[in-house]
Formats: structure tokens, C-alpha cells, sequence
């Protein structure tokens, strides 16, 4: 099966210094892929390959089967992109901003009206781009890569320096955005964003990818410590190790009705992240 | 075609509520209309102000303001948004470039207004004006395809627009900056302007130093691209 995007055994370096060394990495159609790692660990420059903005030292990147050189102009405008160093112009109004590249893309005014209400920006279309709070600009970034009803969606660190509220409201777009059917390849350092969405995610440090799978996969594999956390109905917390032992114990409290929840202690991500790499995800 | 008629229309847009790019294009015209109407010295050549502010103005305006558009965009990262939509660095400085020219010369369609030129003289008016403004405009985009930000083009092209503007009106002054000034363009569109015999020469001069500057320009691009 043809995956939407692949890169293999992708190497970047720049002036000596590796920033990617043998990444492989895939999206799929429907799906949110995530790249997760703290700052530097290379996340933007494999986006920057994959969108075409720089080229591999070596390895294969495919966007659709194609291979990105071969990609023709026709072929790069089915991308969305939204990423921080993708600028708006801050005189111009957010309809203004949309405009330009609605007539880049042979877009209707209609599709931009739609585009701003899709993002809940349908009454600021006269509102200068400047005069945004970070969470609209945001989202009139967003706005602008989801205008052109793209089949794949690059999204750069999307909720960086957001509020919760802000970074939720963007979350609940890409979502939508996948639900259509749109391939999604988002880069993060925040670990809550990447399980919340991602139905696959690749930890990458300094350049190497040193874990991927299904979050909650990836979760389970590096449950070392097996413990059981059984909350009681008296207030209490006990903890059992996952053994024959425990499963009577288990048992027992759930036949006397003594415990009131039980959970498994399975690490986050950012607990594997550290286990594997020494490092915080979040720097 | 499309991509440039956007960057083209963009810039008018955007441009509207750029002051500081706007004053680069009303600046010189509109002090020619007041100087030529208000100040009457006796012996004074026809049209002093107008030509001397036509002079300045080529010097000034298509440099500062396309290396502060080219500039502004590279620091904001707009370009870079352009260029993802597929716009090619030459189709955005083509759009550029002629918004700049066209501004320039509705500059120039008010210093010729104010100086009352017609016919013949007019047409040789508007074809000097535009020759000295191309030569501007593509140092201007040398500027700012050399530089990463506004700041350092900035620190480039203001002293390079005082320079180019003030060495034409300084040469009446003092011989050896005349010697000097004979090099560079403005000083050669100041003599076409005032209606110097020697024509060839600064023709030659001017074109000469259009080739040196379009060879900086393509170097700067080469090397740098609009990255």
C-alpha cells in the first residue's frame, strides 16, 4: 500500500552539524501523525523537506508515491502548511491576507467567507492581522492552509505559546480536518497534544528517531514497573505488582466492592521520552 | 502571470498602510509642487525645484522602498508564504518591481505636472525619470535580497540613498565631489534632466553603471535567493 507521505532513512546536516540522521517516518490519509521531541531535535527540518523548502542530504521522500523532486507545481499546491515561520501580513485584513492566496490558488470569495467561519473567524474578516490575539493569528494561519481543502496537512508546533482554551479550539480544527480525510503530519514537543491527537506519533532526538508507534502502544511497551494503583473505597491507596498474586487480590476487592477504581501505571510520553533519550520533551 | 498580478495587487494593498514606504513616494513630488510655487529667487533656472527634487527622488525612493517591501517580507516570513503558494522569486520581484516603478512614476507624472512640461520635453522627461528609476530599483532589490532584515537594510540603503540623492546637488558646490559625482548615475540623469549637450556620455555612464548594478543584483540572488 502506498502510504500518503514516507521519508526513508532521511540524513539533513547543516555545515557539518547531523539534524537528521536516517528518519523514517509515514502519515496516512484520515490519520494524525505526530513528530514529537523537544526543540532542535530536527522537527522542522524534516517538514521543511517535506514541503520541498530544503532538500535531504540522502534518503527517499515521497509524497504519494512521488518522489519530492519529481513533485510538479500542480502536485505541491495539494498541501497545506501551517507553521510559525509562515508569516501573515500584518496590515492587510484576515479577509485581505486569505485573498492573496485564494487568487494564487484560483479560489472564490465564497471559499475564503467559508474558511473564516470554519476557523470561527467569520466576523473579523475586516479586523487587520495586527490587531489579532496569538490564538487568531493562529488561526488564520490555519484558516489559510485548510482554504485550499488540501489532502495533506503539515502542521509546525500549530499550538505553540497558546492558551489552553486557544490551543483546544485548533486542536478541535485538525481533527475536523482529519476526519475528512486529509493526511495530517503535526511536530510538537507537548506530549498531552501529541496523545490527545495523534493516531501515531515518532519521538525524535537529536535527529534520530528513537521510538514510534501508536501513543498508547509506546505507553504500554515501556511499562517496566507493572503496578497496579487501586483506589479504595475507604480513601485509601494501595499498589500491587502485576503478578498471579494481584489478580486474586484485584479480584477479591472487586467481589467485597472495596475498590472504587483500579489503573494501570503505564508511563506518559514524556516519562518515555526521558527514559529513552535522558532529555524533557518539553525544552 | 496570475502570481504576479497577486504580488502586484498585494502591494498596492499593503502599501496603503506602510508609511514608511508611502512617504518615499509623495515625499520629494509634493515638496517640489510647494518649492516650485512658493519660492521665486531671481536668476533662477527654469524649473530649479522640480529637477533637483527629480533628481533626489530617483535616487531615493524605488531603492528604499523596494529593498524595505523585499526586506520586510523576508523578516516576516511572508515571502516564504508566497513562494510555498507557488510564487517564484522572479515572478514575486517582477510584481514587486513594477508596483515600485508605477508608483514612481505617478511621482514622476506630478513633478512633470508642476514643472509644466510638454511634447517632446515631457517624453524625454518621463524616459530619463524612467531609466534612473529602473537603475534604483534593481539596487534596491540587491539591497534587500543581500539583507535579512529591515534593520540591516535599512543600514545599508540610507546611506547609499544619501549618497545617490545629495551628490547631484552637492557637485554645484565643489569641484572635487563634481569629479566624483561624474561616476554615478544620478549625477549623469541630473545633467540629461537640466538638458546637458554631452547626452552620449551620460547615457554611457548610466548604462555602464546599470550593468554593474544588474551584476550585483543577479549575484545577490544567486547567492542568496529570496531565502
Amino acid at each position: 500500500m502506498i502510504k500518503t507521505v514516507s521519508a526513508i532513512n532521511i540524513e539533513k546536516a547543516f555545515g557539518g552539524k547531523r539534524v537528521l540522521c536516517g528518519v523514517n517516518i509515514e502519515a496516512e490519509m484520515g490519520k494524525i501523525t505526530g513528530l514529537l521531541g523537544p526543540s532542535g531535535a530536527g522537527k522542522t527540518t524534516l517538514i521543511k523537506i517535506f514541503t520541498g523548502q530544503l532538500e535531504a542530504d540522502s534518503g527517499i521522500c515521497r509524497i504519494k508515491g512521488k518522489d519530492i523532486g519529481a513533485l510538479k507545481k500542480e502536485d505541491k499546491r495539494r498541501f497545506g502548511i501551517m507553521a510559525d515561520e509562515l508569516g501573515v501580513y500584518d496590515r492587510l485584513s484576515c479577509y485581505e491576507n486569505l485573498r492573496i492566496f485564494a487568487r494564487l490558488y484560483g479560489l472564490s470569495k465564497e471559499d475564503i467567507q467559508n474558511a473564516l467561519k470554519n476557523v470561527g473567524l467569520e466576523n473579523d474578516g475586516k479586523t487587520r492581522a495586527d490587531k489579532l490575539s496569538k490564538g487568531m493569528r493562529c488561526r488564520l494561519r490555519l484558516a489559510r492552509a485548510l482554504m485550499i481543502h488540501p489532502e495533506i496537512l503539515f502542521l509546525d508546533e500549530p499550538t505553540s505559546g497558546l492558551d489552553p482554551t486557544a490551543a483546544e479550539k485548533i486542536h478541535r480544527l485538525i481533527l475536523d480536518e482529519c476526519a475528512r480525510g486529509t493526511a495530517v503530519l503535526l511536530t510538537t514537543h507537548n506530549m498531552a497534544e501529541a496523545q490527545k491527537l495523534c493516531s501515531s506519533v515518532s519521538l525524535l532526538c537529536d535527529g534520530r528517531i528513537v521510538e514510534s508507534g501508536a501513543p498508547d502502544d509506546i505507553c504500554r511497551r515501556h511499562n517496566s514497573s507493572r503496578i497496579l494503583r487501586i483506589h479504595l473505597s475507604d480513601g485509601r491507596d494501595i499498589e500491587l505488582s502485576q503478578n498471579e498474586g494481584a489478580a486474586e487480590s484485584v479480584a477479591e476487592l472487586i467481589r467485597t466492592g472495596k475498590a472504587d477504581s483500579i489503573h494501570t501505571s503505564e508511563p506518559d510520553l514524556d516519562a518515555v521520552f526521558k527514559e529513552l533519550t535522558g532529555k524533557e520533551l518539553a525544552i | 502571470m496570475k502570481e504576479i498580478s497577486t504580488v502586484f495587487l498585494k502591494q498596492v494593498k499593503d502599501t496603503l498602510g506602510n508609511k514608511t514606504v508611502l512617504i518615499q513616494f509623495i515625499l520629494f513630488p509634493v515638496m517640489a509642487v510647494i518649492m516650485q510655487n512658493a519660492v521665486n529667487i531671481p536668476d533662477m533656472p527654469d524649473n530649479f525645484f522640480v529637477k533637483l527634487f527629480s533628481v533626489m527622488y530617483i535616487g531615493m525612493a524605488p531603492l528604499t522602498a523596494m529593498s524595505a517591501v523585499i526586506s520586510e517580507e523576508k523578516e516576516k516570513n511572508t515571502l516564504r508564504a508566497l513562494k510555498m503558494s507557488g510564487v517564484s522569486g522572479i515572478q514575486y520581484l517582477i510584481g514587486t518591481g513594477t508596483y515600485v516603478f508605477i508608483m514612481c512614476m505617478a511621482g514622476t507624472a506630478v513633478f512633470a505636472a508642476s514643472g509644466g512640461f510638454t511634447g517632446t520635453e515631457l517624453i524625454r522627461y518621463f524616459l530619463i525619470m524612467s531609466a534612473g528609476t529602473i537603475v534604483s530599483l534593481i539596487l534596491g532589490g540587491a539591497v534587500g535580497i543581500s539583507s535579512a532584515n529591515q534593520m540591516s537594510a535599512a543600514s545599508v540603503s540610507v546611506p547609499v540613498t544619501m549618497v545617490l540623492s545629495f551628490l547631484p546637488m552637492l557637485s554645484n558646490f565643489n569641484e572635487k565631489i563634481k569629479a566624483a559625482a561624474d561616476y554615478f548615475y544620478p549625477q549623469q540623469i541630473s545633467l540629461l534632466i537640466n538638458g546637458a549637450d554631452a547626452d552620449m556620455k551620460c547615457i554611457a555612464v548610466t548604462m555602464a553603471e546599470a550593468l554593474i548594478i544588474l551584476g550585483f543584483f543577479m549575484i545577490s540572488y544567486r547567492k542568496r535567493g529570496l531565502e
